[in-house]
């Protein structure tokens, strides 16, 4: 037989028809809701007279638009409010499994997903949100979708979509110290570009996403979006059936075994062709900052804001001057000269337990910088928290100073309260740099948890890459 | 959904590349129920002075006069003109309801985030890629918008015509343009093939039972 890549195995366990040469009708096995995505969806069911599909291959939570403060009590915002208390009516008005606020099941969808073992090797995992890419570090075909889309999925369980082109991104060597899965896909976007991976699935593999847990592979997987890709993906191994074991959602006795059987198939053949290849050099990484206001526009920790000037590509140029107008910086600045008057640890890219754990051992017995003026922890999920609660990593964060908060998408994109002021600057564990994508105006650098824990008692970036 | 066929309109230059979602609509404004009404708040950071929120009174915008937008030739454009990559990032389809409720019909541009792409067949708004060349062109040929310059996109043609005559002609593909040309709804159209899909289901019921518990 034809060796085949991972991502034709998926592709093809799904089509439930063909719609012209290259798009399919895929059949979707799991889908992802929450609160700011999905009321139109749902709008739409009603309006028509439709019903979901399949009500069992729904999850729903509120994430987004949820204060991180207090999961107990009224949302103070009204339209905040709204928008949560209309996830809980349209999930009992469809039968609708719902993590409510307060459940200790609640948290971010790509969180929530794989904890549950709702996500699952071979699914196919749908979600109104771009960074659905994350699931594929389970060798699930994941992908973003928009709201109409949502409201199909609903009413018929699939998705007309255009086939992909694949790239294998093969790392391979030992990570240097200070340098993680979030380096390393940073790394990645700056090599591919922000399109540099439209109309892809990219697979990771090669022995360092080998040896990567599943938490530093699903950072991996997703950001793959920052580089265009919607799909991303890391085949099976010992690692991926260690993380699913005895997960509330992930068969159990004889249909696990029948599974993982299966499961293990979910790899590349030996020989597999791929559209494109891409090699990179694990020990060669170094902790990487963003500097600009596009998760491509990054640097590592003892380089300098770059110079438009050396850029000959006139658009190009022009991003770039736009950028660093937008983030006050001066070319030729060292990175570690840049400080931050906020920290914010979380998000669907880093708000894990191994996040808070390499944030923790940063931070502990160390005390927040004067000039900074919030530190904030996000837990991913409730059962994180409790998690991180149990290994005291929280008694590590507010004695340091830093608020330790309930879980939540916060500050990451600032649709809750959290949310940079004009002009702030701020690390950030999350995936977006864009212009006011913390806040109106404010100024977020990319970085992994341990740099941003180092930023937090430091006041400013730290090589913390080199040796002590 | 409101079909799309041919239209004549001004074209709106907005000469950035990367133009992502955030920017589109802000996620203050993401709190909304509706799919309708986000036309005032589309490029709220780069179009107005002030901050906005939810439900700030458009007599209280302060408009940034350098914004494409705001020059009074590009008010009533129908098309809008963009650099590579236009609708990266968020997923979020707020954008386009913010672009079609303001009133673009047609977004041109070398590429787009696939997301964003999709996004604009679902709401009635042609995506239309063009060679990076001819784009430089449109840029060169409009200015800073501030001119009378008509542009007609012909659907079923798949063309573009310039105001000087010349016609540049655009690929789509043939079940969105069906689909659009005919403000055809998706989701009936899938459901038309119901018996495949539960076809489809049993297949994969014996395959991997553990995804459809009793």
């Amino acid at each position: 037989m034809t060796p085949r890549t991972l991502f034709d195995k998926l592709w093809s366990r799904h089509v439930v028809a063909m719609r012209g040469e290259s798009t399919a009708l895929l059949y979707v096995d799991r889908h992802l809701v929450y609160e700011v995505t999905s009321p139109q969806a749902f709008e739409g069911l009603r309006l028509a007279g439709r019903t979901p599909w399949r009500r069992d291959t729904v999850l729903a939570t509120a994430d987004h638009n949820v204060p991180t403060t207090s999961h107990t009590g009224e949302i103070r915002d009204p339209l905040s409010r709204m928008q949560v208390e209309r996830l809980g009516h349209n999930c009992r008005e469809f039968g609708i499994t719902l993590f409510p606020l307060g459940d200790r099941r609640q948290g971010i969808i790509h969180v929530i997903g794989p904890e549950q073992g709702a996500t699952l090797p071979g699914m196919t995992v749908v979600a109104g949100d771009s960074h659905t890419s994350t699931h594929g570090a389970f060798a699930a075909l994941a992908f973003g979708v928009g709201t109409s889309e949502v409201e199909h999925v609903l009413a018929t369980q699939c998705l007309p979509v255009d086939r992909m082109k694949t790239l294998y991104v093969d790392v391979s060597g030992a990570l240097p110290r200070g340098v993680t899965a979030k380096d390393l896909v940073l790394d990645l976007i700056r090599r591919l570009g922000v399109a540099g991976g439209a109309g892809c699935a990219i697979e990771f593999g090669g022995d360092t996403v080998r040896g990567l847990s599943m938490e530093g592979r699903m950072t991996l997987c997703n950001m793959a979006i920052e580089a265009g890709a919607r799909v991303a993906l890391v085949a099976v191994d010992a690692v991926t059936l260690d993380y699913l074991k005895g997960r509330p959602l992930a068969p159990r006795g004889a249909q696990w075994d029948a599974a993982c059987k299966y499961w293990r198939t979910l790899v590349s053949d030996d020989g597999a062709v791929f559209d494109a290849r891409l090699q990179i050099d694990a020990g060669a990484l170094r902790p990487m900052v963003s500097w600009g206001t596009s998760p491509a526009q990054t640097v590592p920790v003892d380089g300098h804001v770059p110079d438009p000037r050396d850029e000959a590509d006139p658009v190009r140029r022009a991003q770039m001057q736009r950028a660093l107008d937008y983030m006050a910086l001066e070319p030729g600045t060292a990175i570690t000269d840049i400080r931050p008057d906020r920290v914010f640890i979380g998000s669907c890219t880093n708000a894990r337990i191994e996040d808070l754990r390499a944030a923790a051992a940063i931070a502990r017995g160390g005390r927040v910088a004067a000039s900074i003026s919030q530190a904030l922890v996000v837990p991913g999920s409730g059962l994180v928290k409790a998690q991180a609660e149990a290994e005291g990593l929280d008694r590590v964060f507010i004695e340091a100073g830093f608020e330790w908060r309930e879980p939540g998408c916060s500050m990451c994109l600032g649709m809750n309260d959290d949310s940079l002021r004009l002009g702030e600057r701020c690390a950030s564990t999350s995936n977006r740099n864009f212009e006011g994508r913390q806040g109106t105006g404010g100024r977020t650098h990319l970085v992994s948890p341990a740099m941003a824990a180092a930023v937090a008692l430091a006041g400013h970036f730290v090589d913390i890459g080199a040796e002590a | 959904m409101q079909p799309f066929t041919a239209l004549t309109s001004h074209v709106a230059p907005l000469d950035r590349a990367d133009v992502d979602t955030d920017a589109l609509i802000p996620k203050q404004f993401m709190k909304s129920i509706a799919r309708t009404g986000f036309g005032d708040n589309l490029f709220d950071a780069w179009r107005y002075r002030d901050p906005g929120y939810p439900g700030k009174p458009q007599s209280a915008r302060e408009p940034e006069p350098d914004f494409v937008l705001n020059r009074p030739s590009c008010k009533c454009a129908q098309i809008l003109l963009a650099r590579d990559n236009f609708g990266c990032g968020s997923s979020r389809e707020h954008a386009l309801w913010a672009l079609a409720d303001y009133g673009f019909r047609v977004i041109v541009a070398p590429s787009f985030a696939d997301i964003f792409f999709n996004n604009c067949f679902k709401n009635g708004v042609l995506p239309v890629v063009l060679p990076t060349r001819q784009i430089d062109r449109l840029f060169a040929d409009i200015g800073d918008g501030r001119k009378d310059y008509r542009v007609t996109v012909d659907l079923a043609e798949q063309t573009l015509r310039l105001p000087d005559g010349e016609v540049l002609g655009f690929e789509v593909d043939a079940y969105r343009k069906h689909c659009l040309l005919h403000g055809l709804d998706d989701i009936a159209l899938t459901l038309q093939q119901a018996d495949d899909i539960r076809a489809y289901e049993l297949r994969r019921r014996t395959l991997e039972p553990w995804l459809f518990p009793a």
